[in-house]
């Protein structure tokens, strides 16, 4: 079964010049996305999770064309993204929204939640200036939120409200795929929950894609459909949401998951605590760029970048970056967490 | 071993403690108690509001205008601590107890080198010479895990990533061997792997000395892999009481028990998260019964008098042992009042 994708990015790069010196030269360049590919079907959800400093939101802003990309293609509905001049852009736009982490910084404060929502519509044209009125309401609605409280100021809500108004911006020019970056990571939990629930009824109900960076993998697996893991710039790891938690072969992405810590005392996870911090993206590690982690490492993790590819027993659109990954997997199973000698050695 | 382990190291009874607006009084810890053991660690939960940081700031009289400590009693080792004239408390904090926070960029100081800075404390409180003191520096960047502490000790704050400040104020705060140590989110700003070396190395650190520890997070997986007994907070009070078992295993009150569905998981599949409808009370409107009763799925009449956090009476699954919890739910009041409400569904969360 061969679905078209609605949204294709193939060796998405994103450098930024590193400035210095008394011209003002490039001096050097940080990687913070280095040749990524992944699609996205219609009504789906992927998640693009790592640590901070992997280049997951400026991923995000990358394939909106936020942040212009160095180099790569995406490719929208069959259109290729990249091309467009700015005013075709701005047209597409109201397919593409996003929906950003702080609810407080992204909404105006001079504004009212209902002018909010109609300078929206306004700019993308896409509801007559008299039908505005009601699809504020039908939206407000929509998020779970009264009608009347558009008259109000963003000030007056909630962090839960305000990135429920956030959502209901974003729905207001009809889109197909919302980026959803860190859209819940500044929630409590039982706000976080309800904001969750939210944006999975509304995929439901429009057909919504997701494109939902996170770093919590907790949230990342109610949500998704797909997850893939970045490291450095890098994707270590895709597959679909099964395959990603219960057989991961990335040595990171197992690491990733026995890191967190479990609600429940009666399960003491048997956790790889690996050592060290994540290296500067300005300078990653020749090779592989975990191999300065990783409990696995090898002379060729140092020489050789690995590609994506799946080995024999993975489910389909299950890819890992690791040269290790038959023997790691022939040694220790699939099982999420490794045992905790690996660790400690 | 002495008398101390049947003493509490840190013993707080009714803390209260209020912030004095344009508004009115907003009473942000209202009548807490709490005690934490040697060589236990103490886990405080709330959602933001709670009044979890407050509690913690509070222990170290680190509350500034308009907030004041307007009761209670916070005693380490039996010493009465609000008794303590401001020069006389200088002598505790930061020795006898310190206290390590969420963001350590802020709480360094970016002007002068962390050596310096460890060196600060141990010079104050150790009375230390400058050699000695930098000995001493070493040894605890060492203990925290900071590789080549000899060249660390010359970084500033901005040279070093958030996991390595961390260690440096967890460096700094156990300079002098305090009785108690309070972490105030050490982990919220870090990631995941991260997050677990500085858990490990807080445990490591905790079974060395025998520290108390009290550790304040809005993260119930922090507080299932770090705590021994529990303190659940929901607007300024404690809802819940017990040790970190009974807790996860039993929650009783209708809060904990939401909290606890509320959280996706990443080792366990759920269609649909349960959510506590609506928001916090805001201070202003807090309402003069149980302050959950709003929010909570079983509110009756009798909610709309404030409940006491008790030992519930009516023995469940035959347990005593439940800790202490506030709701009406689990007194014999309930049961008089004729609520069709059973124990048994609520625990099942129906």
């Amino acid at each position: 079964m061969t679905t078209t994708p609605l949204f294709e990015t193939k060796n998405l790069k994103k450098y930024f010049p590193v400035k210095g010196g008394i011209l003002n030269r490039t001096k050097a360049e940080v990687k913070a996305v280095d040749d990524i590919s992944f699609a996205i079907n219609p009504g789906e959800t992927l998640s693009l999770v790592g640590e901070s400093g992997c280049g997951k939101s400026t991923t995000g802003r990358a394939v909106l064309r936020l942040e212009e990309p160095t180099d790569g293609e995406i490719t929208f509905n069959g259109e290729d993204f990249r091309s467009l001049s700015k005013s075709e852009l701005r047209d597409k736009r109201k397919d593409m929204q996003i929906i950003f982490q702080d609810p407080y910084a992204s909404l105006n404060p001079r504004q009212k939640v209902k002018q909010i929502l109609d300078e929206a519509m306004a700019i993308q044209g896409v509801v007559p200036k008299k039908d505005r009125p009601a699809r504020i309401r039908e939206l407000m609605d929509v998020v779970g939120m009264r009608p009347h409280q558009a008259e109000r100021y963003p000030h007056e809500f909630s962090g839960g409200q305000r990135q429920r108004i956030g959502i209901a911006r974003a729905l207001s020019v009809d889109p197909k795929l919302i980026v959803c970056d860190e859209a819940v990571s500044a929630l409590d939990v039982s706000t976080q929950a309800q904001v969750l629930n939210l944006l999975r009824d509304l995929q439901r109900k429009y057909d919504l894609t997701y494109l939902f960076i996170s770093h919590d993998l907790g949230v990342v697996r109610h949500i998704s459909d797909r997850v893939a893991v970045m490291y450095l710039g890098k994707i270590v790891e895709i597959a679909d949401k099964k395959s990603l938690f219960d057989s991961p072969r990335h040595p990171y992405t197992r690491a990733l998951l026995s890191a967190i810590p479990v609600p429940d005392p009666d399960e003491k996870s048997e956790r790889i605590v690996i050592e060290g911090d994540v290296p500067s993206p300005m300078d990653p590690p020749s090779g592989c760029r975990f191999h300065t982690r990783c409990p696995f490492a090898t002379d060729i993790c140092k020489q050789e970048d690995p590609e994506l590819r799946k080995t024999g027993d993975m489910a389909d659109d299950h890819q890992a970056a690791c040269h290790h990954m038959e023997e790691i997997v022939a040694q220790y199973g699939t099982t999420p967490t490794l045992p905790e000698e690996v660790g400690n050695e | 071993m002495t008398t101390k382990d049947h003493t509490p190291v840190l013993k707080v009874e009714n803390l209260q403690t209020s912030f004095f607006t344009y508004d009115g009084e907003v009473k942000a810890v209202d009548g807490v108690d709490f005690e934490v053991r040697e060589n236990e660690t103490l886990g405080i939960v709330g959602e933001s509001g709670s009044g979890k940081s407050i509690t913690s700031l509070s222990v170290m009289q680190l509350i500034q205008s308009p907030g004041e400590i307007i009761g209670g009693k916070i005693e380490l080792n039996g010493d009465d601590l609000l008794q303590k004239s401001k020069a006389q408390f200088a002598k505790y904090r930061g020795n006898r107890l310190s206290m390590i926070f969420q963001e350590p960029m802020t709480s360094l100081n970016p002007v002068f080198t962390v050596g310096h800075q460890v060196a600060e404390t141990v010079k104050i409180h150790k009375k230390m010479g400058k050699r000695e003191a930098h000995q001493e520096v070493i040894r605890m960047l060492k203990l925290v895990g900071i590789p080549a502490p000899e060249s660390r000790a010359k970084s500033y704050p901005h040279e070093l990533s958030g996991g390595m400040r961390q260690r440096v104020m967890i460096a700094m705060a156990l300079a002098c061997e305090p009785e108690l140590l309070i972490a105030d989110e050490p982990t919220t700003a870090l990631d995941v792997t991260i997050q677990a070396q500085i858990l490990e190395l807080i445990k490591r650190l905790q079974e060395s000395t025998g520290m108390a520890v009290m550790i304040i997070t809005h993260d119930l997986g922090v507080i299932a892999e770090t705590a021994d007994q529990v303190a659940v907070m929901y607007a300024g009070e404690v809802v819940e009481q017990a040790d970190v078992k009974t807790l996860f295993n039993r929650p009783l009150h209708p809060y904990t028990q939401g909290l606890m569905n509320s959280i996706p998981r990443h080792d366990v599949d759920v269609d649909e998260l349960e959510v506590i409808r609506g928001t916090v009370p805001s201070p202003a409107e807090m309402p003069s019964g149980c302050r959950f009763a709003q929010r909570c799925p079983y509110a009756s009449e009798i909610c709309n008098t404030h409940p006491s956090l008790a030992a519930p009476s009516n023995n469940i699954d035959g347990h005593t042992d439940a800790g202490a919890v506030r709701c009406w739910i689990y007194t014999d009041e309930w049961d008089a009042e004729g609520n069709p409400m059973k124990n048994e569904e609520v625990q099942q969360g129906s």
